[in-house]
């Protein structure tokens, strides 16, 4: 069942021997792992375990980070994010990201989602109107700014704030999803809309959740990998890791063991 | 520790705080208050016939009718005056010699004193100095120039210190044909001056005439602007780009470390320094301009408020969150585009607070620009000179005009009007900071 999940669906990102080091800290140690393309992939593991650390390399975060660097091989779409010929406004771009902590910008809601759009084309007004809207709805909410697009975006609530960052990063049409802890900030009703949300997205985009929420991994996303220390222990189909994983660290982390 | 002693130290602390505050206020009230009181009277005051007069001829203002009119009156009224002069002149020669030695110095100091007082004397050649050609335009003035002329002013050291005495003059001269000069300059001093409630509110920007004595602060003014906004032309540019380099790009390491303690020593110089470096540098080496200019001063004065316009746009700039530029750089802007569309606008506040409080600090500096710019008298200079001309400004101006002009006492009233209007014009600027900031901080909350 897992393998036959894993042959039929070809791999977006695709990780091989990928490490990440701060420094001479390894805090991604060589790991193998291929995020299928249109699925929902959970990343869980103990804090500093890696996997915030794993998100934000694929589409090159770490790069603000000074004295982070990387070893082994990171494809996205077939090609090694990291050799030197890569433009990383591309990569980004492609790329899309939603942060634990909602980070919208000081500006209007609308300009929040014509931010990405206007960095990379010139669209008329028209068109930025419609890409706005198209994205404001595929985030769930069109209905609730729809009359205030002018109004600074630093006054939506937390779980509207987040939902605002979501439609910021579909405006520029990404392929690509990551989510690092998108709901550790947000109430339990705020929660569950994104990941209503994250259900509906799926299919369309290929997306990539760390959570801490264990049934958060378990109610979303088809394929989990766990992450301790540095390593992937074990990655496979999420119904198949929550009822009969294969390591022993996993079992632990998952019955509340340690964590 | 107990409750007591507890609640005693909150309250010492307290009344300490309260206690450092109201003096400050005091303080402030005590310099600020004559300062403004006083600078007020540049722009409003008791205005004599002179003061009218003098504005119909040096600015053509005033109905010409009006003042004519009334000068009429007035040298009418003044008729007296100079007829006791000339019938004392006629009698002096024929006085015994002992009392003649005794009038003379006492009637010379009346003579020059009713001068000053109400002008040159009818038929007299017109005096080449504008002081000279008009009495006293003030009332306030006047009066001190009447007592001028009625007691003699001596100093008595008998007591040790010494002590002012006022001696009458007219006992001196009881019996004379001067004796009812001095009763009439008593009685009739509003009827040969006509002191009236005058408003100047162009004081601000009228040239001075014959070295301050007349006219208004216009060239001062004009200068100071032209300094404080050329300067922040130059530094607010090389401010903001050096603070976003020391923010955004500088690796931290021993050259950063040097840098930066470079730009606070900086801060720490004296202004002084400032200018004479400007002298040495931006005159003598680079040649910006052959001599003191405009372009000089205000090349001194940004260099002066450098460090703070970087200092002030490097804290707003590292108060931004992280996660705008992290959300900026996760849509795919480069490091350029984030900090143009995303860091900057959200450091906007505290950047231009940063910059408006430096131009304050630009329009009142003396220093920098004594070597550089400033001249005590000089002309409202144009857009085009300002490579070339040298200018004046309120703050060089105003210590020029209380310590080296050659009637330093006459021209308190142009003293007290530039410290008001640099003071007004500074604290302006603040105000003009807080309301940027309030208005730009309201519109990023939403």
């Amino acid at each position: 069942m897992t393998d036959t999940v894993k042959q039929n669906v070809e791999a977006h990102v695709e990780a091989r021997g990928f490490s990440v080091y701060y420094g001479s800290q390894e805090a991604v140690k060589k790991v193998d792992l291929a995020i299928p393309s249109c699925q929902v992939t959970a990343i869980i593991g103990p804090s500093g375990c890696g996997k915030s650390t794993f998100l934000r390399a694929i589409n090159r975060m770490n790069d603000l980070i000074t004295g982070c660097h990387t070893q082994g091989e990171l494809f996205f779409d077939g090609q090694n994010v990291y050799s030197g010929d890569v433009d990383t406004a591309v990569v980004r771009r492609r790329i899309g990201m939603v942060f634990q902590k909602p980070n919208p910008f000081p500006k209007s809601i609308y300009d929040n989602v014509a931010y990405g759009p206007r960095l990379h084309g010139s669209y008329s007004r028209r068109q930025l109107d419609a890409i706005v809207e198209e994205s404001l709805v595929d985030a769930a909410l069109w209905d609730e700014v729809k009359d205030r697009l002018e109004k600074n975006a630093l006054g939506l609530s937390g779980g509207q704030a987040q939902r605002l960052c979501l439609a910021r990063a579909l405006a520029v049409k990404p392929e690509m999803l990551l989510m690092d802890e998108p709901t550790s900030a947000l109430d339990p009703k705020a929660t569950a809309r994104i990941e209503e949300l994250i259900v509906q997205l799926r299919g369309r985009y290929t997306i990539a959740i760390v959570t801490h929420n264990m049934q958060q991994a378990a109610r979303v996303s088809d394929m989990t990998a766990f992450f301790y220390e540095g390593n992937l222990v074990e990655f496979d189909a999420t119904k198949d890791l929550f009822t009969r994983p294969r390591e022993k660290r996993t079992e632990d982390y998952i019955t509340g063991r340690f964590g | 520790m107990h409750m007591r002693t507890r609640r005693f130290l909150d309250r010492a602390f307290t009344s300490a705080a309260c206690l450092a505050v109201g003096l400050m206020v005091l303080f402030l009230l005590f310099v600020l208050g004559p300062i403004f009181v006083k600078g007020a009277g540049a722009y409003v005051f008791m205005g004599t016939v002179e003061h009218r007069r003098m504005m119909l001829d040096q600015f053509d203002r005033g109905n010409e009718e009006r003042v004519t009119a009334e000068w009429l009156d007035v040298q009418q009224a003044r008729r007296p005056v100079y007829e006791a002069l000339s019938a004392f002149e006629k009698e002096l020669p024929g006085l015994p010699a002992a009392r003649r030695k005794e009038l003379k110095p006492a009637f010379k100091a009346v003579r020059e004193g009713v001068a000053e007082l109400l002008g040159p004397e009818p038929g007299e050649p017109l005096p080449a100095l504008t002081r000279k050609m008009y009495g006293q335009t003030r009332w306030t003035k006047a009066q001190e120039k009447l007592k001028e002329i009625r007691f003699e002013e001596s100093w008595d050291y008998s007591a040790g210190a010494g002590r002012k005495v006022l001696t009458s003059r007219q006992p001196l001269f009881d019996g004379t044909a001067l004796a009812p000069l001095f009763p009439l300059l008593e009685r009739d001093a509003r009827k040969l001056l006509r002191p009236r409630l005058t408003f100047y509110p162009r004081f601000l920007t009228d040239v001075s005439i014959d070295a301050h004595f007349f006219g208004g602060i216009g060239p001062e003014v004009l200068g100071t602007m032209y300094l404080a906004l050329g300067a922040m032309l130059i530094a607010v540019p090389l401010g903001i780009i050096a603070a976003i380099y020391f923010q955004e790009y500088a690796k931290e390491g021993p050259v950063m470390t040097f840098l930066r303690s470079c730009v606070n020593t900086l801060a720490g110089v004296p202004s002084i320094v400032f200018g004479l470096f400007g002298l040495a540098f931006f005159i003598n080496t680079m040649h910006v301009s052959s001599g003191k200019s405009v372009l000089a001063g205000a090349l001194t004065l940004a260099l002066l408020v450098l460090p703070t316009v970087i200092r002030s746009s490097e804290e707003a700039i590292a108060a931004v969150p992280r996660a705008y530029k992290e959300g900026a750089m996760a849509l795919g802007a480069g490091p350029w585009r984030t900090i143009l569309t995303v860091i900057l606008p959200a450091a906007l506040p505290g950047i231009l607070t940063g910059i408006v409080i430096s131009m304050g600090r630009a329009a009142g500096e003396t220093a920098p620009i004594i070597f550089t710019a400033a001249v005590s008298v000089g002309k409202m200079i144009g857009p085009t000179e300002i490579a070339s001309q040298p200018t004046p400004a309120l703050s060089w101006n105003l210590y020029n005009l209380c310590t080296e002009h050659e009637a330093v006492n006459e021209i308190r009233h142009v003293q007290f009007g530039m410290a008001a209007t640099l003071v007004v014009i500074v604290l302006a600027l603040n105000l003009v900071a807080i309301l940027i900031r309030a208005r730009v901080a309201r519109r990023l909350k939403g």
